[in-house]
């Protein structure tokens, strides 16, 4: 019985998702007749006939989405401002940046503030550039996040409005970083935010973004994130997303990285936030000569669930990558790492390393660890790793015979424990920033 | 300052210290020598406090106060340091962040003013040249792919900074090299002063050719068989350990 109740909830938050799209199209101003709508509508129809995923699907055995589906979240934009003080407190210390920052899921041009960006490139939101019909854009707009499979994915899609936009063309180099901020903050209905991003980086150009997300401590929302990137030729791109969202939240992301030759990329999740959240991180070499980094680190405590399933598609020969995510699990915390590997035939010379640590500090946190490779080349280097443990209980005496106490000695240790993640960083005032997270969660 | 009556330890079950009693006074140097398994690096352990073994009876009695009581963080706050038979290795923590860490926990626990960089550095860089270790090791991971001889010097070094009442060297001279040895023996004297005392764990006399003990005790079976002064690491060294053994055989025969 209870399980055809759940059913019936399911069919009930699908209908409710479909039947607010009208409302949606009513508010987007008559661009209703652009391309980007073919897509949404596209998706749309995607979204009726796929289901949500229960823990029967493979890549969802260990997560399930009950809880999110308990809800109708509104997925309409409900205007709210926020203190310049918050938003401060959100930045990181000494470092220049361009800032933009969307508000329950909208840009907010009172909140951001660019530098003298390079001539050409495009920092803000990507329904401007819906608007303008950018041609980058439309090129790669939906290219690479699959909404044909993936129903959080053809939601997002359906109902594409803002989110951030970046492109960086051909040879400029933005030097100082790109900080995102997506506040979802209170308002009287449990609401629904879509951030949509699109970051291209085109060849031979540099650029460093940070996609934070954050919301007040207490919230029940739901972030269903889509980010798309472009490492173009020789490219530089580095990625950190810190999330932060309220510990009541969902969050649900997914980022695709399309590595074109010779560009290098890099990737640092940290994760702290949201009751519920899943990352699907995946990247794919399309030429031969790419670089890429997928790091991770998250710290969970109380009921919270942490998911990373990542794919790195090794399609072509002399690409590189490098994979490290970190738990740290305590009270009934669970965390779920799913890393696959393929490399595939024609990918000779490939070097692919993955590892996954987990420390648990409390005897019912749980943590679901499978890395996976799949290699069809005879000619590469892999290799593959996971661990779970308890605080080593040798390097915590031997601080505490140096007459460092019980909560210090845990907190060096911890701090220790995330240090490789955190130090693979390049900027300083963003370690600094994780580092006093750390700080804050640990009590040291 | 130190005084251990009837103590009796062990671990997992297995008794191995079978009735210990020892008194250390402020300003001596004590040696226990002993064959391996006879309880030495336990003994080391349960003074500082190691969690793994349980005290089956006895007492010790350090400065006036219940040792056994205080948990191996207070024992170091209260002036007790262990150098390590096999220091830890802790990756991702450096030296300079465990010495600072540890030294301002110790003075904020005696009611003393933390000290600030400049005068930690310099306080570092004193007694760094003690040890003859150089500036770069600070910024290193505590032990991680240290050799051998740089892990002892490590001990020493920690002891120097942290300047302890009673040091405990738990086999410090084990796998050293003479030089390393000369070293590791001249940084521990040069700390040596009528208001500290040290145990000396080893199980060789070598090292005490370079430390001086006052006493040497021989340790067999978890329990303290002999005592005397220098001239017993000499015999020992000369007859063996297999002498001792046949010596307690023949007193519980009589």
């Amino acid at each position: 019985m209870a399980k055809e109740n759940t059913m019936d909830k399911t069919i009930e938050v699908k209908d409710w998702y479909l039947s607010n799209f009208g409302e949606f199209e009513k508010r987007l101003n008559g661009g209703k007749e652009s391309f980007i709508h073919s897509k949404r509508k596209a998706a749309l129809s995607n979204f009726s006939k796929l289901e949500f995923p229960t823990i029967k699907d493979e890549e969802w055995k260990y997560t399930s989405i009950a809880p999110l589906l308990k809800y109708n979240f509104v997925p309409t934009y409900e205007k709210k401002n926020v203190s310049k003080e918050f938003i401060k407190s959100l930045l990181f210390d000494e470092m220049e940046h361009s800032l933009i920052v969307f508000i329950n899921g909208r840009y907010s041009a009172e909140h951001s503030d660019l530098l003298n960006l390079p001539e050409g490139v495009i920092v803000g939101s990507i329904a401007n550039e819906i608007k303008n019909n950018n041609e980058v854009l439309l090129k790669h707009f939906g290219k690479y996040a699959d909404y044909q499979n993936h129903i959080f994915t053809a939601l997002s899609t359906a109902y594409t409005e803002d989110g951030a936009f970046i492109l960086v063309p051909t040879g400029k180099i933005v030097e100082e970083p790109i900080h995102i901020i997506f506040i979802t903050t209170e308002g009287n209905e449990k609401i629904l935010t879509q951030p949509r991003n699109l970051f291209v980086a085109e060849k031979s150009s540099q650029v460093t973004i940070i996609e934070h997300y954050v919301g007040n401590e207490e919230n029940i929302y739901f972030t269903n994130a889509v980010t798309e990137i472009v490492a173009d030729e020789n490219a530089i791109v580095d990625h950190i997303k810190l999330q932060e969202e309220s510990k009541k939240a969902f969050h649900i992301a997914r980022m695709e990285v399309d590595q074109e030759r010779n560009s290098n990329f890099s990737s640092h999740l940290i994760s702290t936030g949201a009751d519920l959240s899943r990352n699907e991180f995946n990247a794919k070499f399309n030429d031969e000569g790419g670089e890429c980094k997928l790091n991770g680190l998250f710290m969970v405590d109380g009921t919270q669930l942490f998911d990373a399933h990542t794919l790195m598609d090794h399609a072509n020969p002399h690409c590189n990558s490098h994979e490290h995510y970190k738990g740290i699990l305590d009270d009934k915390s669970r965390g779920v790492f799913n890393g696959k590997v393929i490399v595939r035939q024609d990918a000779q010379k490939t070097t692919a390393f993955q590892e996954n640590n987990n420390i648990l500090l409390s005897d019912e946190a749980l943590v679901n660890t499978k890395p996976q490779l799949e290699i069809f080349a005879d000619d590469v280097k892999c290799s593959h790793g996971a661990t779970i443990g308890q605080m080593d209980d040798e390097a915590k005496f031997y601080l505490k015979s140096r007459g460092i106490g019980e909560e210090v000695s845990n907190g060096i240790l911890l701090h220790a424990f995330a240090s490789d993640v955190v130090t693979s960083i390049k900027i300083e005032s963003i370690r600094n920033y994780i580092e006093e997270i750390i700080t804050k969660k640990f009590n040291q | 300052m130190l005084e251990i009556k009837n103590l009796h330890a062990g671990i997992e079950g297995n008794e191995i210290l079978k009735g210990i009693n020892l008194k250390v006074n402020a300003g001596e140097v004590h040696a226990i020598m002993g064959p391996n398994g006879s309880g030495k690096s336990t003994l080391a352990q349960v003074l500082a406090g190691r969690e793994e073994y349980n005290v089956i009876e006895g007492e010790v009695n350090y400065n006036g106060k219940n040792l056994l009581d205080l948990a191996p963080e207070d024992r170091a706050r209260e002036g007790i340091f262990l150098a390590f038979q096999y220091p830890v290795e802790i990756p991702g923590v450096s030296n300079t962040n465990l010495l600072k860490t540890a030294l301002n926990e110790i003075r904020k626990y005696r009611g003393e003013e933390e000290l600030d960089t400049i005068e930690f550095l310099s306080l570092i860089k004193e007694k760094m040249k003690l040890v003859e270790l150089d500036q770069k090791f600070m910024s290193r991971a505590v032990n991680e792919g240290f050799s051998g001889g740089e892990k002892k010097r490590n001990e020493i070094f920690q002891m120097a900074v942290l300047q302890p009442k009673l040091a405990i060297l738990d086999e410090t001279d084990s796998g050293l090299d003479i030089d390393a040895l000369k070293i590791v023996a001249n940084g521990v004297n040069k700390l040596r002063s009528k208001d500290n005392a040290t145990i000396v764990v080893t199980h060789y006399q070598r090292l005490l050719n370079y430390i001086v003990p006052d006493f040497v005790h021989v340790l067999y079976n978890g329990k303290i068989v002999k005592s005397g002064g220098k001239e017993l690491a000499f015999k020992l060294e000369e007859l063996g350990y297999d002498w001792v053994k046949s010596d307690v055989a023949e007193t519980v025969a009589d």
